[in-house]
């Protein structure tokens, strides 16, 4: 959303200076909101180009055979559709653009506890970035996201600029995540304790902690690889006695948590967005706040799962299936929490919530699909073939853009202090949807038809299902552009919003939207819980839902 | 039931009794994902209809019991305990040693699968084994990790470099599967696919007899095997089309365009030069992916290949050149087409 | 870092914010060298002989020389630290720098103990007339392994110098304030984490 910037702009060609004056307030700005709405803007972007690429590799499985792009292009496609997507749109997305403008706000705190770092944050986020996409104008990489040894030691493409690239992401990974956790531990407002932080709030600590953790062992068997490619060390290679499955648990010891990373803000999102738009209080609050930690905590555990067929002893791969459920079995805690937060509410439905609502089959059926193949005979099956990959796009794209996209229509009020039209938000919201399973469904089917994934050509016994796929991929981008359309078009027209459409308790809404420069004329008192619905506010009247549908 | 629910889920026909037994289990997982994922939606769907309320009003402050919440957590782990270990038990047989097992040795490389039989045969990418006694593989990798993939026997296992892992399979069916590489392994990863061939007792024994496919040891056939071998086929063709590489048809003796301009003639030392050095002399169009094959081609075999593209000097369509049984038309003497000028 | 930064409301809290931030980073450091050793044990299991050869091979007189000299420049930093609070500047700076040149001292016996191994043959990733002349027997994964935790940590002592060196730097110029020694305290901190590791790394390198 570039967007942003236009209000402003408009000034432009009466006063040149002010162009660097505004380069410079925000370039340089250490606000968390500006900071925020940077991140906002660079990871939506690297959502673009992902999805472009994406689009391009379904179009390619239009016929059975080659359609636009050579094989070597097609293992080009796939690798940067997954580091971009994985490193540069999901890991980042929520946490940076939204856990950055809202974290404060929900604690009551004027900044995040080390802005400048915050700031460096971005910037090294940035510049690992170029240098991905540099790698790609550098004949791009063929190893797909995995990196798996020893292909990636061979390869004949740039290895090693685009994991230098993502290694200097990670470093953004890991300082942004020191800072939420400092900021949370030590910034919050007087009365803000533990137990009444905002549920998105938690979300962001637990994945926080995540990320401090789990990043420095990608960035150790990035480094690996990196030496291996370019001075032949071969501590993996089998020749000099290494294990290729070696690279594989270390890189699984961050990959498996990193779907935590950014399936646990989603969560967050649903949270926030369900008490709001229910006006009740979480059926249980408490609940969340351990599911959500558990899931941390057991997310580290689980990850031989994606190895059942790498050749792992028996016992290991017994011991991982089993951890493996336990994450369903907070993840079911979280879902039934949600539901029984919306009995006895007093609902009101608008595009977040329909978003929330597709969020919660298709996260249920991506979840339960995660338990099919942490069902280890059914894994050996599905293994690398299209069920996996459709198991998770169904977490990432079903549960986290899904999210992503709720938290965009839930607080683009409080950002802009406009409102968007429900009517084309409530379109885009079933195009996503509907687009997404028409997209993904197919290739559950084609998973269990045996259709291993990254393969340029398949047999022709697949051609129906993969087109299905690719029709639903159109709708799916056509989709999100609607919601693009919708969102810029309120925030250059959309009417004012108020302060709070919502109606919502929750602390980020008691103050200004969009906030004033320090968040706050004055830290408000907080004394009402986050949650409480119990009794309507003084200052608001009796509202008619239908009455504020913009026009 | 079983065959309507198979087409329903797109399973293609199942091999042994491993399979039908592991289709079933898919069927009660997948079902319960169907429905679970159902209900949880028509529960939201009714619990926003019926409590959608067009005035803000004040709600109730409600308070969950633990204990509660412990129930759920306990009735899911059970569910998904129970998928657990009947899903292990499954998965155990793959990896138990069977009595009087039918062994094949396995060896994978970019792009292609050589099996090497009791006998001391091997063949390429086409397995050919007896129906009704339990099937065993034995496999390595010479280059990457590949991962050997059954769908028909709902299997699957990696292939390691410097390692031999083992696969039980159990006594199949009679019929044709496809064997595919689940591994990503290169730009031929899709291409690198074989067959399996369950024979019933008498057919495969008359296979046995029909003798080792080596018989015919002129330069060009065995020029022919070794391309097979190694993999040659993943990228070139011996039929005129373009594949990820050059054709081999009508290239011996013509002149090559190369990506820096220049021209070279395709005569035995250019092509030798393209086994072992191949980043040196790109053909304009292609890309450079091209392993080198210097120190895994030993030169008798090398010579072989370069007598084998010189027979094909004139497009010679071989339908099926990975076929080992299949016997070589004699080269064609006449040159037919002249290199340009 | 000299003032209070407007977003805290006291100098304690600031200075909360300033070492909590420091212990979370130094955990996710921890991570990394978490990864070289069970990479260590992996391989150890693997090839025990091996590894019980590489580590008598190993330099044990001047890798214990710098386990020794680790420590005590952690005993010096400490030291600053408590001069700090003391209000000691003078002394805090002294102390300082004795740290740091025991840290020089340290890359430069490693520096030595590395071209002792190039002498022998032994080069990262099995390359050398070492390896040419043990083909029989797997010592790459011990050496490679070797050379990354030690260069690693190598490169982690760099990185500590230069860190207490800009503080030192500021603390000579008077920047820090009495109440405000958290910034020293967060070098002396990283200074420990990079002593810590390396009281992992001798004994699984040098000794066992």
């Amino acid at each position: 959303m570039t967007t942003t910037f236009e209000p402003e702009l408009r000034v432009v060609p009466s006063a040149p200076p002010r162009v660097r004056d505004l380069a410079r307030e925000w370039l340089l700005t250490r606000d968390h909101k500006r900071i925020g709405i940077l991140y906002f803007v660079a990871t939506s972007l690297a959502l673009a180009l992902g999805g472009t690429f994406a689009l391009l590799l379904r179009i390619e499985h239009l016929t059975p055979g080659p359609t636009i792009v050579s094989p070597a292009t097609y293992d080009r496609l796939f690798t940067l559709h997954g580091v971009t997507m994985v490193w540069l749109f999901l890991i980042p997305s929520i946490p940076t653009a939204f856990g950055n403008y809202l974290v404060p706000l929900q604690i009551g705190a004027r900044e995040v506890a080390f802005p400048r770092l915050n700031l460096l944050s971005f910037w090294i986020y940035v510049f690992g970035a170029a240098f991905v996409l540099c790698a790609m104008g550098l004949g791009g990489l063929d190893t797909g996201w995995t990196f798996y040894v020893p292909y990636s030691s061979s390869s004949p493409s740039a290895v090693v600029p685009t994991l230098v690239g993502i290694f200097i992401v990670g470093w953004s990974t890991i300082l942004t995540g020191v800072n939420f956790i400092v900021t949370i531990h030590t910034m919050r407002a007087r009365s803000v304790s533990w137990m009444r932080l905002p549920l998105f709030t938690w979300a962001i600590y637990g994945t926080s902690i995540i990320q401090v953790l789990a990043t420095p062992v990608l960035g150790l068997s990035l480094l690996i690889v990196m030496l291996d490619h370019a001075f032949s060390w071969g501590l993996f290679d089998a020749a000099r006695g290494g294990d290729p499955v070696l690279y594989q648990h270390l890189f699984w010891f961050y990959s498996h948590p990193a779907v935590y990373i950014m399936i646990l803000p989603a969560m967050g999102v649903v949270s926030e967005v369900v008490s709001t738009f229910a006006h009740k209080n979480p059926h249980s609050y408490r609940a969340i706040v351990y599911a959500t930690l558990g899931i941390a905590f057991v997310g580290f555990l689980t990850w031989g799962h994606h190895m059942f067929v790498a050749g792992m002893s028996v016992f290991d791969a017994g011991a991982f299936g089993v951890l493996s459920m336990l994450v369903a079995v907070f993840s079911a805690i979280k879902v039934f929490t949600w539901l029984s937060t919306l009995r006895n509410g007093s609902i009101m439905l608008k595009t977040p919530l329909l978003y929330v609502f597709a969020f919660l089959f298709l996260f249920v059926f991506g979840g339960m699909s995660g338990v099919a193949v942490a069902t280890m005979s059914l894994d050996v099956h599905w293994h690398d073939t299209y069920f996996v990959v459709a198991h998770f796009h169904f977490i990432m794209v079903g549960g986290a853009l899904t999210a992503w996209l709720a938290a965009l229509h839930y607080w683009f009020p409080k950002v802009t202090g406009r409102l968007y039209s429900e009517r084309v938000g409530m379109l885009a919201a079933a195009l996503v949807s509907v687009g997404f399973f028409a997209t993904f469904f197919p290739q559950f089917l084609l998973g269990n038809a045996g259709m291993p994934r990254r393969y340029y050509a398949y047999p022709p016994e697949f051609t129906a299902l993969n087109v299905a796929s690719t029709l639903g991929s159109w709708l799916l981008a056509s989709g999100l552009l609607l919601a693009l359309f919708g969102l810029a078009h309120a925030f250059l027209f959309g009417p004012p919003s108020g302060d709070n459409p919502w109606r919502s308790r929750c602390f980020e809404w008691r103050t200004a939207s969009p906030p004033p420069a320090h968040d706050f004329e004055q830290v408000p008192s907080f004394e009402l819980d986050a949650y409480d619905y119990t009794t309507p506010w003084p200052e608001e009247p009796p509202l008619e839902s239908s009455a504020e549908e913009p026009s | 039931m079983y065959e309507l629910l198979r087409r329903l889920f797109f399973l293609p026909r199942a091999a042994t009794e491993l399979a039908r037994a592991i289709d079933a289990l898919h069927f009660v997982v997948i079902g319960s994902t169907l429905l679970g994922s159902l209900a949880i939606a028509a529960a939201a769907v009714w619990l926003i209809t019926r409590y959608r309320s067009d005035v803000v009003r004040p709600t109730p402050h409600q308070s969950a019991r633990a204990s509660r919440e412990w129930l759920l957590a306990l009735g899911v782990v059970s569910a998904f305990l129970a998928a657990w270990v009947v899903g292990y038990k499954q998965f155990l047989r793959f990896h138990e040693p069977a009595p009087n097992a039918f062994t094949v040795y396995v060896t994978a490389k970019q792009w292609m699968w050589k099996f090497t039989y009791p006998d001391g045969r091997s063949t390429t990418d086409i397995l050919t084994v007896p129906e009704d006694q339990p099937l065993e593989l034995v496999m390595t990798s010479r280059d990457v990790i590949h991962s050997f993939y059954l769908p028909g026997f709902r299997a699957k296992q990696d292939v390691l470099p410097g390692r031999y892992v083992t696969l039980s399979l159990g006594a199949a069916r009679a019929g044709s599967y496809r064997i595919s590489c689940a591994e990503y392994c290169g730009i031929s990863h899709y291409a690198m696919s074989g067959e399996l061939r369950v024979l019933p007792a008498r057919e495969f024994q008359a296979w046995l007899e029909a003798g080792s496919p080596d018989h015919d040891s002129s330069l060009v056939e065995l020029g022919r095997t070794a391309s097979a071998r190694h993999g040659c086929f993943s990228c070139h063709t011996d039929d005129g089309q373009t594949h990820v590489g050059p054709t081999w048809s009508g290239l011996f003796g013509s002149e090559v365009l190369l990506a820096d301009g220049t021209r070279v003639l395709a005569d035995a030392a250019y092509l030798t030069r393209s086994m072992m050095d191949p980043q040196a002399e790109i053909v304009a169009g292609f890309q450079p992916v091209m392993p080198t094959y210097l120190g895994s081609l030993p030169q008798p075999e090398a010579a072989a290949i370069v007598e084998y593209i010189r027979s094909l000097r004139r497009a010679e369509r071989e339908p099926n050149p990975t076929l080992p049984t299949v016997q070589v038309a004699p080269p064609d003497a006449g040159a037919a087409r002249s290199p340009a000028p | 870092m000299n003032e209070l930064a407007d977003h805290f409301d006291s100098p304690e809290r600031q200075a909360h914010a300033a070492r909590l931030g420091m212990w979370v980073f130094l955990g996710s450091e921890l991570l990394l060298f978490a990864g070289l050793f069970t990479l260590y044990g992996a391989y150890r299991a693997k090839f025990p002989a091996e590894f019980a050869e590489g580590v008598r091979h190993s330099t044990k007189l001047l890798g214990s020389l710098n386990t020794a000299i680790l420590l005590v420049s952690s005993s010096f930093a400490a030291l600053a630290v408590e001069q700090l609070r003391r209000a000691r500047r003078g002394r805090a700076v002294a102390l300082l720098l004795a740290t740091q040149a025991c840290g020089v001292v340290f890359l430069v016996l490693k520096f030595m103990e590395y071209s002792e191994h190039f002498a022998l043959g032994i080069y990262p990733g099995g390359q050398g007339r070492f390896f040419a002349a043990h083909a029989s027997a797997h010592f790459e994964p011990f050496w490679t392994l070797y050379f990354l935790t030690t260069g690693l940590h190598a490169l982690h002592v760099a990185v500590g110098i230069l860190v207490l060196a800009f503080t030192t730097l500021a603390l000579g110029r008077g920047s820090f304030g009495p109440k405000f020694i958290h910034p020293v305290h967060n070098a002396t901190l990283y200074w420990h984490l990079v002593d810590l590791i390396w009281i992992f790394v001798w004994p699984l390198y040098y000794l066992a």
